[in-house]
């Protein structure tokens, strides 16, 4: 067996090179493997890896061998953000308050990955509940960037960014609530995916806040994003948010009936907080999409600065409402008391990390009484207003470009120790996508682009474009 | 600003127990991020229509086609298939029953 190019590997290519027998899903996985043991203990991105993923890939070897028709993504090592239920394999949203839970049942995007063949190596590592954007509110300790330690791999789904631009697998499953996939995508020099609300089933995934959370791939290729994706979408019974007229494969099927593609650039983005590279580089990259053909069109989008606000008082109210159930009767950790309200109370405040338990108290906050309306009714109106804006902005173009971060990815420890709103920041171009359900994509370097509900094929034609594939 | 009492009471609510050396911490945080996220206040909602009494605080939102979301009632899948896994991740339990601190006192 010729040494095997994790660098240079895409889902194709493996594809290409599992079916003309170059090398086999068992060697694929097992050179994985391999650098998982080597490089995992810095990096931390996984918190569980899968030693019988071989088995898996060995079974898909079998069937190719026997000419049996094989899945999308057959013999594809994936890793799965430590949200997301795989039967029997422990799930604890890198959390404490979830130490010990195994999953009862597959989510359903496990279920659609089995079916498709793929092979799962382990869970990864993220902010604790997916709460954080840099990976270091785990409570099994931060990730680090593989493209430089010193570095964060952003967050939340900071281990499955640092297990592919790592080549710790070939791709990964995060979850997406306000940029948990494309920011760290940006940070790691990979391709995110935010998929439209709806269009991927969230059966079995920890839930967050349920108006916006999304499970999402990351991939080292448009290609790639695009191949887990169309596995893991479509309507699903056991999720009564998941849209029912979804086509799978989304076919590339961008504007017809015109001759170009028009690109809105929003006049009004908050780019005060910005690093002077990123507003330079932005601005290149809208020249290269116009000298690719497309049309560049100024749009405007006048609630745009209201959407960290609004992130921050949807998400802690849902998340407040979410997180209730984890208290030391049902799951994981169990801390003593002398009654039963004692037991809830110590397990809470000693299972749960500091950010987790400031944003449930700031749920709280924006739900009680006499705040609701000022805070939470106005954030949902805000909201309504954002949807508006973006409907209107599609009336005229077919996708929007921003950055995808306001800076590059930053020194471990640095940030976190500084104002919580600082690191809140870090989804400002990413937050809005999220409120208004519609899906977007990041790519490298640091462009993101959003299309219309359920006009992905729009995000992997002009991204794939842009770079080239 | 919010008082040591009030976030005590929100901490109480959500059913955390707060240790006291973060308390003070926590309120200065929290006074930052409502200062911060109260710029929602400014934005002029006026251009929403107001609905029935039900959702009006809300405005006008374009309710997708109305549609039952649960499932047939029957039997989803044969007794006793999961019970054994979900009652192994209770913290406590005895012969197949979660057991929990009896909630009445005298």
């Amino acid at each position: 067996m010729s040494e095997i190019n994790l660098k240079q590997l895409t889902i194709k290519k493996a594809r290409e090179s599992m079916e003309k027998g170059e090398y086999s899903a068992e060697e694929i996985t097992r050179s994985y493997l391999e650098n998982i043991k080597a490089k995992n203990p810095e990096l931390n991105a996984y918190l569980a890896v899968f030693d019988d993923a071989i088995d898996a890939a060995r079974e898909v070897d079998e069937k190719r061998k026997k000419g049996e028709k094989l899945g999308a993504l057959a013999g594809i090592p994936i890793a799965i953000k430590d949200v997301i239920m795989v039967k029997g394999r422990e799930v604890t949203g890198a959390s404490k308050i979830l130490k010990g839970h195994r999953a009862t049942y597959d989510a359903t995007v496990i279920s659609k990955l089995r079916e498709a063949g793929a092979i799962m190596l382990g869970m990864t590592n993220c902010d604790e509940f997916a709460m954080g954007a840099s990976g270091e509110n785990s409570a099994y300790g931060p990730t680090k960037n593989p493209l430089n330690t010193s570095k964060v791999p952003g967050g939340s789904s900071s281990g499955s960014a640092a297990a592919v631009a790592g080549d710790l697998a070939l791709t990964a499953l995060g979850s997406e609530t306000g940029g948990s996939v494309r920011q760290p995508a940006a940070f790691t020099g990979l391709v995110g995916l935010k998929p439209t609300y709806g269009a991927v089933s969230r059966y079995g995934l920890l839930a967050l806040c349920s108006s916006f959370d999304q499970i999402a791939p990351f991939g080292k290729t448009v290609a790639d994003a695009e191949a887990v994706f169309n596995v893991i979408a479509g309507q699903d019974p056991l999720d009564s948010t998941s849209i029912s007229k979804l086509k799978t494969p989304i076919s590339s099927n961008l504007a017809k009936p015109k001759l170009k593609t028009v690109i809105g650039v929003p006049s009004d983005l908050p780019l005060e907080g910005c690093d002077p590279h990123v507003i330079a580089n932005f601005k290149l990259q809208i020249e290269k999409l116009r000298e690719l053909g497309y049309e560049i069109r100024d749009i405007t989008l006048p609630n745009l600065k209201y959407a960290i606000p609004v992130y921050y008082i949807i998400l802690p109210a849902e998340a407040s409402a979410n997180l209730a159930r984890y208290d030391g009767v049902r799951y994981g950790a169990h801390k003593d008391g002398a009654n039963l309200l004692e037991d809830y109370m110590k397990t809470k405040g000693e299972g749960y990390g500091k950010e987790v338990r400031r944003r449930i108290i700031l749920g709280a906050y924006v739900l009680s009484a006499g705040y609701y309306d000022a805070y939470y009714y106005q954030a949902m109106r805000v909201r309504e207003l954002m949807k508006q804006d973006f409907a209107r902005a599609f009336g005229e173009v077919d996708a929007i470009v921003t950055p995808t971060t306001a800076g590059p990815a930053f020194e471990l420890g640095t940030k976190s120790k500084r104002s919580p709103i600082e690191m809140y920041l870090e989804d400002i171009f990413t937050a809005p996508a999220n409120i208004v359900g519609m899906p977007a994509i990041a790519v490298p370097e640091n462009l993101q682009i959003i299309a219309p509900h359920q006009r992905e094929d729009v995000l992997f034609e002009i991204g794939k474009k842009f770079l080239n594939e | 600003m919010l008082s040591i009492e009030e976030l005590r009471n929100l901490a109480s609510l959500a059913r955390i127990a707060m240790p006291d050396n973060e308390l003070e911490e926590l309120r200065s945080q929290l006074d930052e991020i409502i200062g911060f996220v109260g710029e929602v206040q400014k934005a002029d909602t006026t251009s929403l229509k107001l609905r029935g009494a039900s959702t009006s605080s809300v405005g006008e939102v374009a309710l997708p086609e109305l549609r039952n979301v649960f499932r047939d009632d029957g039997v989803p899948h044969e007794t006793g298939k999961f019970t054994r896994d979900i009652v192994a991740n209770f913290p406590d339990s005895k012969d197949g029953y979660l057991r929990v601190k009896k909630i009445l006192e005298k």
